[in-house]
């Protein structure tokens, strides 16, 4: 093969050329809003990137005990709300949103949860027929961050993730703090704000070497079969993302006014304790919350507990989803009172992941102002697995584009319209959504500034 | 809800099935490999003593087998970068003045001999890696890369250790290609190549790459004729590795991995230390190797052997004199309620919830893994309130709550496919101990399987061994691991061939392999298969569901 044609050639080539130095470069277009303007904010002037995240718990809620009973602003919190006060003005919540099934079965806390995610009822993720909505405004937004998500899990579970290209493509999480800080704030780290910046000629290398195995696409895709050639499309697809990271690496970052590097964590309890849980929650909603400050990625999905789930209490031989079906409601208190305690307890979760991202101060404002996250559960009522009203709330302010501190209610609206309205708010150009009886083209005009 | 139990495959009472069948070629099947094959081919290659340290993608569970998922998964960028740390900290250490002179041994720079030194070792390491040899473009790429990346870093050794970087991250070793032989006939029947089949053969018998005698087999043409991959099979199977082949394929069917993320109460459970689900987990796996490879047992037989591997960290949860720090094969007494591979921890304790036992988690194991039966989901909405109601002073035991709730018609329809199985072995607690109480209540073990009543974990094994869908389920299972593929309707008469095989050869599981391994279905394709493979992926097979722990 004649190297000096080949791209990698060309690129090597131009990395020989230069010299490890300090070199100032040009500005990432990740940094720059529609206007230019985001530069300018973290200098003190207008807006920051606006970034996107998910948050997820398990086994719903107790509606009667959860849902507000007043619209709009200042909204009542019910009990199992009332977590949530602290925070409450960075807070939208949704309710009364329905999945209707198509005639399709509802998968216990399979269906509502992918009915959520993609406008489209399912019954495995394998037969998903539609991206998840965080990889849809992944795809818009996501290009130019050192990270094009970070997908996180409390649990300590990689597996838990409920973020998919397709049936087969899970975008896989990091189940502990320590693997999270080690990944963003690990060796290869750059302070943005730091004085001086030397491009590392090891980075230049393996751009280098990666730009030689994506030249492998064509050949490969000749010789593989229809099945085969998407999957090897999206593996050299990863291999662009990765080429594009590591451009990234080698110019110097524009400084970010929040950014300051957190503490490493302490060793996982790695325990389905909720309150060895919600210590580890804590730590990940911190480091998450500065690897925003610090511009490294613009989208997150976290998940607290799984669907239908993994949540107990040390000691007690009925965890939570077990509690949800089995627990007798109390006749006294007209709740099942176990139940009940393990969605307050993921409500203080929530808060407390709200109340980090708004901790960080940033231009005018915090992290959480320009952010859009979006809370959600796979079932309403676990007892018996309803999927319609499942709780969803939505946290900040998207910079500006959305208006926070409401309660919408959906009065049996298909669900679609929600996912509708945040990609409309995270700017694509979207119209329509959903599938059959989901879609819609209805975005929440009480939601958008 | 009506009851539906699915047998994928029950082809029983066969005859004349001597002869393979007819062929019924596939769709070129790329296949990711799992995180214990690249071990093993780490460890092949260039020695244990190279750690490969990182997290690797998770693999994906489809029809029961994480086999068949490696055959639908792709590469996230996430993912993807993971393996290039992998890579390029695997290649720092084999360029390491630790292990160079081994490895390499030679000077790889950039004098003609250097260049000489570095070709030899590319090629060397790139037809190991890539299970087959690398094209002189390949070769000549990989060339310019180790010299550009020396230059750039002002070392010789990092420049190879780049360019291995890149080996060690192309789809060529990330993923098993299949080729399709040159000299095959032209209808739509095709074989593999050469090299394609050691890669077949390798990873279905040792779960690792092809050896060296191997590869030259194929690079010779050897595995191009019946005899000569008859050869190198019995050679396979006649070495200690089969119990890496034994081990990969029991770990995947009964889903031991799951033992790796397993939580249990601590307060309710301490004796369930952090290293027991490990040690159960090997536990199990020496039990089977020992029965099967060692022994060359009927595998039917595991469900009643009084035979177990135990070790030191184990023997305080089955109650039994300390064994050594080393693994030892032990045998428990007749009469004692131990016996065979449903009351081992790791199937006991993984078909529980975190803090008690749940006859019907493992009813529904030994429906859908051992049998291959399919037990439908709940429906959606399900009052579970009668079912458990563990403060209820008149249902102390677990056999008295679920026969509470089996008074329900519409749960009884599902449960009474589990729950009879699963209280058999209601004496073994939620991490395996065994108990004769419940809540200060005598336990009841009297359960049936179908039409056969027994009493305690002993007659379930018994049931079990003499059911026929449990050797026919081994059978396509054995069948979708070593290729990667579901099974349908097209592939029964194949399965019913090996499964008389398999009766012929009693049970015994190293000849199953054989009998697969040996015949022409396996190394099948279909060399146009755009439309085919087109077809199959609308067709999806059942996968299950991942992220939902559904449990009751």
């Amino acid at each position: 093969m004649n190297t000096s044609t080949t791209r990698r050639g060309f690129l090597l080539r131009g990395m020989l050329a230069g010299s490890a130095v300090t070199v100032a470069l040009p500005l990432l277009e990740m940094f720059l809003n529609d206007n230019g303007t985001a530069y300018a904010a973290t200098l003190g002037g207008g807006r920051l990137p606006v970034r996107f995240g998910t948050w997820f718990w398990g086994c719903g809620s107790i509606p009667s005990r959860w849902d507000p009973k007043t619209v709009g602003a200042n909204y009542d919190l019910p009990p199992q709300l009332q977590p949530i006060d602290p925070v409450r003005q960075h807070v939208s919540v949704l309710s009364g949103f329905n999945v209707p099934l198509d005639g399709k079965g509802n998968q216990p806390h399979l269906s509502g949860n992918i009915a959520v995610r993609t406008g489209a009822p399912a019954d495995t993720w394998q037969r998903i027929s539609a991206p998840t909505f965080d990889v849809l405004i992944g795809d818009a937004i996501g290009a130019g961050s050192y990270f094009r998500s970070l997908d996180l899990s409390a649990d300590g579970d990689p597996r838990t993730s409920y973020s998919f290209r397709n049936g087969s493509v899970m975008n896989a999480s990091i189940p502990t703090a320590i693997e999270l800080y080690q990944k963003v704030f690990g060796t290869s780290f750059h302070d943005p704000n730091a004085q001086t910046f030397t491009p590392d000629p090891l980075v230049a290398v393996r751009r280098s070497v990666l730009s030689g195995v994506g030249e492998q696409r064509q050949a490969l895709m000749r010789r593989a079969g229809a099945a085969d050639r998407a999957r090897l499309d999206q593996y050299f697809q990863s291999v662009r993302e990765i080429e594009e990271k590591l451009e990234l690496q080698l110019q110097k970052p524009p400084p970010a006014e929040a950014c300051s590097v957190p503490h490493a964590p302490v060793k996982s309890a790695g325990t389905s304790d909720v309150e060895a849980r919600r210590t580890e929650h804590r730590a990940i909603a911190q480091l998450l919350a500065m690897a925003l400050a610090c511009n490294q990625t613009k989208l997150f999905n976290v998940v607290f507990s799984v669907a239908a789930s993994d949540l107990r209490r040390a000691g007690n031989t009925t965890a939570h989803h077990q509690s949800t079906h089995e627990e007798l409601v109390d006749r006294e208190l007209g709740y099942q009172p176990t139940a009940d305690f393990f969605t307050r307890q993921s409500m203080e979760a929530w808060a407390e992941f709200v109340a980090a991202l708004a901790a960080i101060r940033e231009g005018d404002g915090t992290v959480l102002d320009n952010c859009l996250v979006f809370a959600h559960s796979d079932v309403s009522y676990a007892k018996n697995h309803d999927i319609n009203g499942i709780p969803m709330m939505v946290a900040g302010r998207a910079g500006g584009r959305l208006r926070s501190g409401i309660h919408v209610r959906g009065n049996g609206d298909p669900v679609a319209r929600v996912g509708l309205t945040l990609q409309q708010a995270m700017g694509l150009p979207v119209g329509e959504w959903g599938n059959k009886s989901l879609r819609t083209s209805r975005a929440l005009s009480e939601l958008l500034a | 809800m009506p009851v539906v139990v699915t047998l994928l495959i029950v082809v029983l009472g066969v005859s004349g099935c001597s002869r393979e069948p007819e062929i019924v070629p596939a769709p070129s099947q790329m296949r990711r490999l799992t995180e214990s094959q690249y071990r093993q081919t780490i460890a092949d290659v260039f020695g244990s003593d190279i750690r490969v340290v990182g997290r690797f993608e998770p693999d994906l569970r489809v029809d029961g087998l994480l086999a068949v998922g490696t055959s639908l998964v792709s590469m996230t960028a996430n993912g993807l970068e993971q393996y290039e740390t992998t890579a390029r900290e695997i290649a720092l250490q084999v360029v390491s003045p630790a292990h160079r002179d081994r490895l390499i041994g030679c000077q790889p720079d950039q004098s003609a001999a250097g260049r000489e030194c570095a070709e030899k070792f590319l090629t060397g390491i790139g037809t190991k890696l890539f299970r087959r040899p690398l094209s002189a473009e390949e070769v000549q790429t990989a060339l310019t890369q180790a010299q550009l990346s020396a230059q750039q870093l002002n070392d010789a050794y990092a420049g190879l250790a780049a360019s291995l970087t890149g080996l060690l991250t192309a789809p060529d070793f990330l993923f098993r290609l299949q080729t399709v032989a040159t000299n095959a006939s032209q209808s739509s029947r095709h074989t593999l190549d050469g090299w394609s089949r050691a890669t077949q053969l390798s990873f279905f018998l040792w779960n690792a790459s092809p050896d060296d005698a191997l590869l030259a087999a194929a690079a010779a043409g050897e595995l191009d004729t019946p005899e000569g991959m008859a050869r190198q099979t019995d050679r396979l199977i006649d070495s200690s590795r089969l119990n890496d082949g034994v081990r990969a394929f029991f770990d995947d069917f009964l889903q031991l991995d799951g033992l790796g993320t397993l939580a249990k109460d601590s307060q309710i459970f301490p004796a369930f230390i952090g290293s027991v689900a490990g040690e159960a987990r090997e536990q199990t796996l020496r039990t089977i190797v020992d029965h099967l490879v060692v022994q060359r047992g009927d595998y039917r037989d595991l469900f009643t052997t009084r035979r177990i591997a135990m070790n030191r960290t184990l023997s305080p949860v089955y109650e039994v004199p300390a064994a050594g720090k080393d693994w030892s094969i032990q045998e428990f007494p007749q009469g004692d309620p131990r016996v065979g591979l449903l009351t081992h921890v790791s199937f006991l304790a993984l078909h529980s919830h975190p803090g008690r036992t749940s006859p019907t988690l493992r009813g529904k194991a030994l429906r859908e893994i051992l049998m291959c039966q399919t037990v439908p989901t709940p429906p959606a909405n399900v009052n579970f309130t009668v079912v458990q109601d563990v403060s209820n002073p008149h249902l102390k035991t677990t056999r008295a709550r679920l026969e509470a709730h089996l008074s329900d018609s519409e749960c009884a329809s599902c449960h009474k496919l589990t729950d009879p199985m699963g209280l058999a072995l209601e004496k073994f607690d939620g991490i395996g101990r065994f108990r004769e109480t419940e809540n200060g209540a005598p336990i009841d073990t009297v359960a049936s399987l179908e039409n056969t009543e027994f009493d305690g974990a002993g007659g379930l094994g018994a049931a079990l061994r003499n059911h026929p869908a449990v050797t026919s389920c081994l059978v396509q299972s054995m069948y979708r691991y070593a290729t990667g593929r579901s099974t349908d309707r097209t592939t029964r008469p194949f399965l019913a061939y090996i499964e008389k095989r398999f009766a012929q050869a009693h049970y015994r599981v190293p000849d199953l392999m054989r009998a697969i391994a040996t015949s022409k279905t396996f190394y099948a394709i279909d060399a146009n298969d755009a439309s085919e493979a087109a077809l199959a992926s609308s067709h999806l097979p059942h996968a299950d569901v991942p992220n939902s722990k559904e449990t009751r």
